[in-house]
């Protein structure tokens, strides 16, 4: 850092201690901050969330289909291939995809028809195909975790994002979806995680909502697994 | 920008008799209020969440050093960078020379609010370098080189009308010649003409809605999407945030965020929340090459330990400001600079001056109702008054104004006086007002009476009828 940076760094920091009436370093109680700096404890998690799994399934939907976005059930990865092919043929979409590299493992070459390529999305892409780290009840959000098997661009840039969703990986909310993350990642966070609740949309003119602003116009999520997903406990919670 | 703060009061009566804007403002009247309303409603926890909220930023302020540094070691941890600026212009001067640095000609940004403060856009203009706003509000704004009016709709006094005249003079340019009247056309014009400077941007600028001393991350919340293409496409990401964004840990985020969508459109929660911690890692296919947290102080380290303190957990929800009468009456504009609304008229004095915008904390009914939507339940009115104080204190309101309630301060102190003096000025009042009890025009009252009239006393003092009453009922 340049003196100039650091004169600027140090004169901030003094002018906040002074006008909070201490000296440099002195924390009032050390051991509670940083036990706030560690994180990992819920303030208040809204009881709508703290539901069996059935249930949390069941509003995961409910408040995604709310915010426009659509979903689909398939019992098992094998349905999958048919299903992405059905909502390409509904919208009268060309059947080429770009995908993320995490979900290249689904048996794809039980549709033909469907043209993959992986890799990150460029702006000509029509639609994106991905997985995500989870999906979270309370508001029908999907999270997502940056990586070298998962793009980010995928997210933003095709206009339609077709999302694979295994069903044990809905969490109530999302303190407990990232709480999880910690446990993968505990050195430290990933480059990007987006939580995504719905397409894109925007009411900047006369205050009308409008789909598809910059990112998706349209958010297919294909929720995969058994009707009712094992153990009525969220997924990564003990007990 | 250009500050007209000082201007409230002509602002405001223009804006009041500029009919396009009356129309425009019409269409908020219907929307933001109800939404919150319901999506309240909808989470019993919400009133907890509050307390909570204001809980966790007050814990913040009070260690703010503590977590600035701590946000700062793990920021650089993660191969980012943080700047620390006392003044916009030396942040001006750091996103400058990073841009110069990369050699960028263009530059695509996600709303920010810290970036209007700073005013940024002009200032890369001046220096070749070309800011393409990407937020479809602040991108109309930008075609009619017009500040925002609305922390979170910064285009809500254009008309439909207005943007489609705006799109058919500056996207000819992209050979898009048709005048489009559709709402849906117009946002899916913006969409094709935005699409290719994503990608051609050489550094991306966004703001930051939380910095979290956790994780280093910066937490970016759009409905769009426009911010984490800013942010994912180009070779730089550059965050302007100001100090008091911080928070100490991820479900901190989480308990104020459950309120932030709900307070300000009355969704469950915005449809993008990004959080951003650092650039591209080894093996990734794409993010940005470097990271950069430009951290502006701009007087807030001054506010804190004062009576405006509060101010800093504002999280820039506009519940105040949707639910403001004097906003919903003349727009934004009038307030004269970046921000407007009660928190406008709290904020703007501390970051300008009160020289300056001594008018703003005037602007206001104390109908109370900024307070009771708050979800930092920031005492929205008692920090106006408190700017009144000030603002008298400082000699800055009108030598009429100062002199009337000096004589009525020196009265008040000399109840000998006081009362006698009252009563006849009372009596004369009543007895001049007439039949009709009401004054059309009162000498030194011309601010009053020119909207409205002046309602006649009763024809006696307070304390006269208040020991009459008592007298009657026979009490002590
Ligand atoms: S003062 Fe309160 S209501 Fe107004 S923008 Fe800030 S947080 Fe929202």
């Amino acid at each position: 850092m340049s003196a100039g940076k650091e004169a600027a760094r140090a004169a901030i920091l003094a002018r906040v201690r002074a006008s909070l009436g201490r000296g440099p370093g002195e924390a009032a109680r050390p051991d509670e901050l940083a036990r706030r700096l560690a994180g990992g404890r819920p303030n208040l998690i809204p009881a709508r969330s703290r539901v069996g799994a059935e249930e949390r399934l069941a509003l995961f939907v409910r408040m995604a289909e709310e915010v426009a976005a659509s979903t689909v059930r398939c019992a098992s990865p094998d349905e999958v291939p048919g299903a992405v092919g059905a909502f390409l043929a509904g919208h009268n979409l060309p059947s080429e995809l770009v995908m993320a590299p995490e979900v290249e493992g689904y048996p794809w070459h039980a549709a033909p028809t469907l043209t993959l390529r992986k890799g990150r999305a460029s702006k000509d892409d029509l639609t994106g195909l991905t997985g995500a780290f989870a999906g979270i009840a309370e508001t029908g959000t999907l999270m997502m975790v940056a990586g070298p098997k998962s793009p980010t661009t995928l997210n933003f840039l095709p206009d339609n994002h077709v999302v694979l969703l295994p069903t044990g990986r809905i969490f109530g909310a999302y303190e407990e979806a990232w709480a999880e993350l910690r446990r993968q990642s505990p050195r430290r966070p990933p480059t990007t995680v987006n939580f995504i609740t719905g397409p894109s949309r925007t009411a900047d003119i006369e205050q009308t909502m409008q789909l598809g602003a910059h990112g998706p116009r349209r958010l297919h999520i294909i929720l995969v697994g058994p009707d009712a997903p094992p153990g009525e406990a969220p997924p990564g919670e003990e007990g | 920008m250009e500050r007209t703060s000082h201007a409230f009061k002509e602002s405001a009566v223009r804006a009041l008799q500029d009919a396009t804007l009356q129309m425009a403002l019409g269409n908020m009247r219907v929307g933001f209020v109800g939404k919150r309303q319901k999506a309240r409603e909808r989470l019993p926890e919400f009133e907890r969440l509050c307390d909570l909220a204001r809980d966790i930023k007050d814990h913040t302020l009070k260690h703010l050093d503590f977590y600035l540094e701590a946000f700062e070691a793990r920021v650089k941890a993660q191969d980012g960078e943080v700047h620390w600026c006392r003044t916009p212009a030396e942040a001006r001067q750091v996103i400058l020379e990073i841009c110069q640095r990369v050699e960028a000609r263009t530059v695509t940004k996600g709303k920010s609010m810290i970036a209007e403060e700073i005013a940024l856009n002009e200032f890369l203009e001046a220096n070749g370098i070309e800011p393409v706003e990407t937020d479809l509000g602040e991108y109309i704004i930008q075609l009619a080189h017009e500040p925002p009016s609305h922390i979170i709709a910064p285009a809500i006094h254009k008309t439909r009308e207005q943007v489609s005249d705006l799109f058919f003079e500056h996207h000819r340019q992209y050979g898009k010649t048709r005048r489009l009247d559709e709402t849906r056309a117009l946002v899916d014009e913006a969409r094709q003409v935005l699409r290719p400077k994503y990608v051609a941007a050489d550094v991306g600028i966004t703001g930051a809605n939380f910095l979290v001393a956790e994780t280093g991350s910066v937490v970016i919340v759009t409905n769009e999407g426009n911010s984490d293409l800013t942010r994912t496409l180009p070779k730089v990401h550059i965050v302007t945030a100001s100090i008091e964004k911080l928070v100490p840990n991820v479900e901190d985020v989480w308990t104020i965020l459950r309120l932030l969508a709900r307070s300000a459109t009355g969704q469950e929660l915005s449809t993008y929340t990004t959080f951003a911690s650092g650039p591209r890692q080894e093996g990734e296919l794409d993010g940005p090459g470097e990271f950069h947290v430009v951290l502006l102080d701009n007087g807030r380290s001054d506010v804190l330990g004062t009576e405006f303190q509060d101010i800093l957990r504002c999280i820039r929800c506009a519940a105040c400001i949707n639910h403001c009468p004097v906003y919903r009456a003349v727009g934004g504009h009038a307030y004269g600079w970046v921000y407007s609304g009660p928190m406008g008229a709290v904020l703007t004095p501390m970051l300008i001056g009160i020289e300056e915008a001594g008018h703003l904390p005037n602007a206001s009914t104390f109908c109370g109702r900024c307070e009771a939507v708050c979800p930092m339940r920031i005492p929205l009115p008692r920090m106006m008054r408190h700017w009144r104080e000030r603002e008298f204190e400082g000699g800055h309101s009108p030598p009429t104004f100062r002199r009337g309630i000096k004589l009525w301060a020196w009265l008040a102190r000399h109840p000998r006086l006081y009362g006698p003096v009252m009563a006849l000025a009372i009596g004369l009042m009543a007895r001049l007002a007439g039949r009709r009890r009401r004054f059309r025009v009162l000498p030194l009252a011309g601010g009053w009476t020119g909207s409205r009239d002046f309602p006649a006393p009763e024809g006696q003092r307070f304390m006269a009828m208040w020991r009459a009453r008592r007298a009657a009922r026979g009490g002590p």
